[in-house]
């Protein structure tokens, strides 16, 4: 394995054996015929295409389907791990709906002097039409993504907080499914903790947030761009499995001060709506008025009580990437604890000498934009070229508000299993959070992305990442 | 259920049946081709014919041979009403109403689609076409097994059935209609070597031909078969069959909904009218007639439905 071992390898520590959590996987690996694997990892192929497990690629020619490519090494994180980072998530997602409502209300944390005000006022991702709403149940974010890296034994990053409309967590669920369905002996071997609660927990957090108008069983639905959104596999999985309606904007009007969906009977009002529209599409009236995706006047409906959205419009404010580098702040301020999870060190290029430090730096740093995703519109710089870089240069300084950089971090490696046998790829983990008045569940693990092409630290699915099913062990 | 879903099932299903019907259609012709070279030109013409496809035929310059209207029907993209189309359609909208279907039915119907993408993908040679309509019948039969095997009896289930008759009475009429000259009163008295050829194949369109001969034995004569595929009660593609399935699924409907609709009056109409007909008054009021009225009844009836149940609004 011709690896530096600058990187962590999160399955042998960069050593002879395997490290503790992974060392019953592997002996079973090393016993396992490595024709009988590779026959397996096409196996999980046909079983990914067939269930139509899908995303479509955004402007590529023919819109086309593709699968995420899946990769049978499960990545595994002991029962001390896990609790460790629990804990750091838990705190950190508590904050930023304390954030939120903060933001939104008093915004005691810009009196404070914590946190300048014009990164608030000047933020596309602040909703001023949201100011003194108080969302059902007070719950802000009811599904939260925290991207986490790790770079050694003991060291783990929030690399970004995903606030808005976190996606993948059927990859979650499909990962160990196909798991569970090839390699059942492995499951009797090693005891790992399942997952498959997580559509049952996101309709019983759902319906904790009734609206005030709500009456009998919650209504829940989920509302989908629809079948050309790059998502719509997920969203089509999440209705099913928690038994809830699939609509889209055209499906729903207002009727009688409730947001109502267009059944074989007549309207019937929806109580909670699991949106996967960004607040941008979702009211004609209020945001974007070429919007087909929402529904004209559901703000107005939001704001009287008569439905819950989730999670809440405004949210973005959270998980902006320049609100990103205050968040130890965040934490701190709202709940009275040194955060647990670290923050990566992060430059805002709004400020003047630390604009001049990443011009400088450019080649030893990852350069992102502000409100990117999907790893779009951001440089690597240990990865670009020359020519690459100049342009970022000037992009960079025409508009310098835009950006935010950050060291390259070591990330970690998992193998993945190639023709030449394992060989480590870079990794990051999405685990979910869901939130209600209830509290915060956590599934333990969530969604590993690795990135597939040897050396590179892009891991989304867009840029050629691949996924691994996610182990936690039982205790 | 949403409106939106029932639409969904509604098409999905009704593009499931033209698949397979166009694919029987061009096995009919397929065999007619072998049996009678010197009048296929006609033959392959009357099979454009009978899938509504002469426009979008000569939109893509088509001659009237064997391999230029098989692969027309199978696998031109053009075509909007080609096996690979709706095989295509229905794929999309069984992903729209993917929260109505079991996972077996999905499945079922994602798996054909990319079974037939690939098959389709390029020309189909005359001695494939045995082998390639095989597994298009295979396929459906694997989609409707799913269905009836693993779909609960409720709205859902409904909703499929009534776009699935509604499809298939549309393609027999159509069938009956494009032929319906060869199965006159007055053609039987001439039944001719010619004749008996047009006869097996409006059966075999219908896949009735087996049917046929268990019923009726070695004699086809028209009236027969016209009564058989528009009257029978037990053949599964008979109009009147259609139209007892459809009252049935939308009386289940209705009665499941508490409601009376447009739509159940209707087609109780349609049907008592059939059951009240025998093949000689059809012939009296002229077949040609009879099945314009009938094609244009069953529009009629799909437009109540989809009102009816708030398809789009």
């Amino acid at each position: 394995m011709g690896e530096t071992p600058t990187f962590f390898n999160e399955m042998d520590g960069n050593g002879e054996r395997p490290r503790a959590p992974y060392a019953r996987y592997g002996d079973w690996f090393a016993g396992e015929p490595p024709e009988r694997l590779r026959r397996k990892a096409r196996e999980a192929e046909t079983f990914f295409r067939r269930t139509g497990i899908t995303f479509n690629v955004y402007g590529s020619e023919a819109a086309d389907e593709r699968l995420i490519p899946f990769d049978i090494v499960p990545r595994i994180i002991s029962a001390k791990e896990w609790s460790r980072l629990t804990r750091g998530i838990e705190q950190r997602v508590r904050a930023i709906n304390a954030f939120l409502n903060d933001i939104y209300h008093r915004q005691e944390i810009i009196r404070a002097g914590r946190l300048p005000a014009e990164l608030i006022e000047n933020n596309d991702a602040f909703l001023p039409k949201m100011i003194g709403v108080t969302p059902p149940g007070n719950i802000y974010t009811h599904i939260v993504g925290v991207d986490l890296v790790r770079t050694s034994e003991n060291e783990f990053f929030v690399l970004e907080d995903n606030a808005r409309t976190p996606s993948g967590v059927s990859y979650m669920l499909e990962n160990r499914e196909t798991m569970l369905q090839m390699f059942p002996e492995l499951f009797t071997k090693i005891r790992v903790r399942p997952v498959s609660d997580y559509p049952k927990m996101l309709r019983r957090s759902l319906a904790a947030c009734a609206p005030p108008a709500c009456t009998g069983r919650p209504v829940v639905a989920v509302l989908t761009p629809g079948i050309h959104n790059s998502a719509y596999y997920e969203h089509a999985f999440l209705a099913d499995q928690m038994g809830a309606e699939l609509v889209e904007g055209h499906d729903l009007r207002v009727v009688d001060g409730r947001i109502a969906m267009r059944t074989t009977l007549g309207y019937t009002p929806i109580d909670v709506l699991y949106r996967r529209v960004d607040d941008d599409y979702l009211d004609p009236l209020n945001f974007r008025p070429d919007s087909y995706l929402g529904v004209p006047g559901i703000l107005d409906i939001y704001r009287a009580g008569g439905i819950t959205i989730a999670n809440a419009p405004g949210t973005g404010i959270a998980d902006d990437k320049a609100i990103y580098s205050y968040m130890p702040d965040i934490v701190q301020f709202y709940t009275g604890e040194k955060p647990i999870l670290k923050n990566v060190p992060t430059w805002r290029c709004s400020e003047p000498s630390s604009l001049a430090y990443v011009l400088e730096h450019l080649s030893e740093l990852v350069v992102k934009e502000v409100h990117g995703s999907g790893g779009y519109g951001m440089l690597v710089g240990p990865a670009a070229s020359k020519k690459e870089i100049e342009a970022f240069r000037a992009k960079l300084a025409s508009k310098p508000g835009n950006y935010i950089a950050q060291p390259t971090l070591a990330l970690s490696t998992v193998p993945i299993l190639t023709r030449a046998g394992l060989s480590p790829r870079h990794v990051d983990l999405r685990p979910f959070v869901l939130v209600s008045p209830d509290g915060i569940e956590i599934t333990p693990g969530g969604l590993t992305r690795v990135a597939l092409k040897k050396g590179s630290l892009v891991v989304n699915s867009s840029q050629g990442g691949g996924t691994k099913d996610t182990w936690v062990l039982e205790d | 259920m949403l409106g939106k879903t029932a639409g969904g099932l509604f098409w999905m299903y009704r593009y499931l049946e033209r698949a397979e019907n166009t694919a029987r259609l061009a096995d009919a012709g397929f065999r007619i081709a072998l049996t009678r070279s010197d009048h296929a030109e006609d033959e392959w013409a009357s099979i454009i014919d009978t899938a509504s496809a002469r426009a979008a035929f000569a939109a893509v310059d088509g001659k009237f041979d064997g391999p230029s209207v098989i692969n027309f029907l199978l696998r031109d993209p053009q075509n909007p009403s080609s096996v690979i189309s709706v095989t295509e359609a229905a794929r999309n909208n069984a992903r729209l109403v993917r929260t109505a279907l079991t996972r077996e039915v999905w499945e079922a119907v994602n798996e054909t689609w990319i079974t037939l993408k690939d098959t389709l993908a390029r020309p189909v040679r005359e001695t494939d076409l045995p082998d390639v309509l095989g597994m298009i019948r295979k396929q459906s039969a694997l989609v409707r097994g799913a269905t009836v095997g693993t779909m609960l009896r409720n709205d859902i289930y409904n909703f499929a059935r009534i776009g699935t008759f509604i499809e298939r009475a549309d393609n027999i009429a159509r069938i009956l209609d494009v032929k319906y000259y060869v199965l006159l009163p007055s053609v039987q008295l001439v039944g001719s070597t010619l004749d008996n050829v047009q006869w097996e194949t409006i059966l075999r369109s219908a896949s009735a031909e087996r049917s046929f001969r268990w019923l009726h034995g070695g004699e086809t004569r028209p009236l027969t078969i016209a009564d058989f595929l528009i009257l029978d009660r037990r053949m599964p593609r008979s109009l009147l069959y259609c139209m007892r399935k459809i009252a049935g699924n939308l009386g289940y409907l209705c009665s499941d909904y508490g409601v009376r609709r447009p739509s159940l009056d209707f087609v109780l109409g349609l049907r008592d009218e059939l059951e009240e007909l025998d093949i000689d008054q059809v012939m009296e009021r002229g077949l040609h007639e009879f099945l314009t009225y009938f094609i244009n009844c069953n529009n009629v009836l799909a437009g109540h439905v989809e009102q009816d149940f708030r398809f789009n609004n």
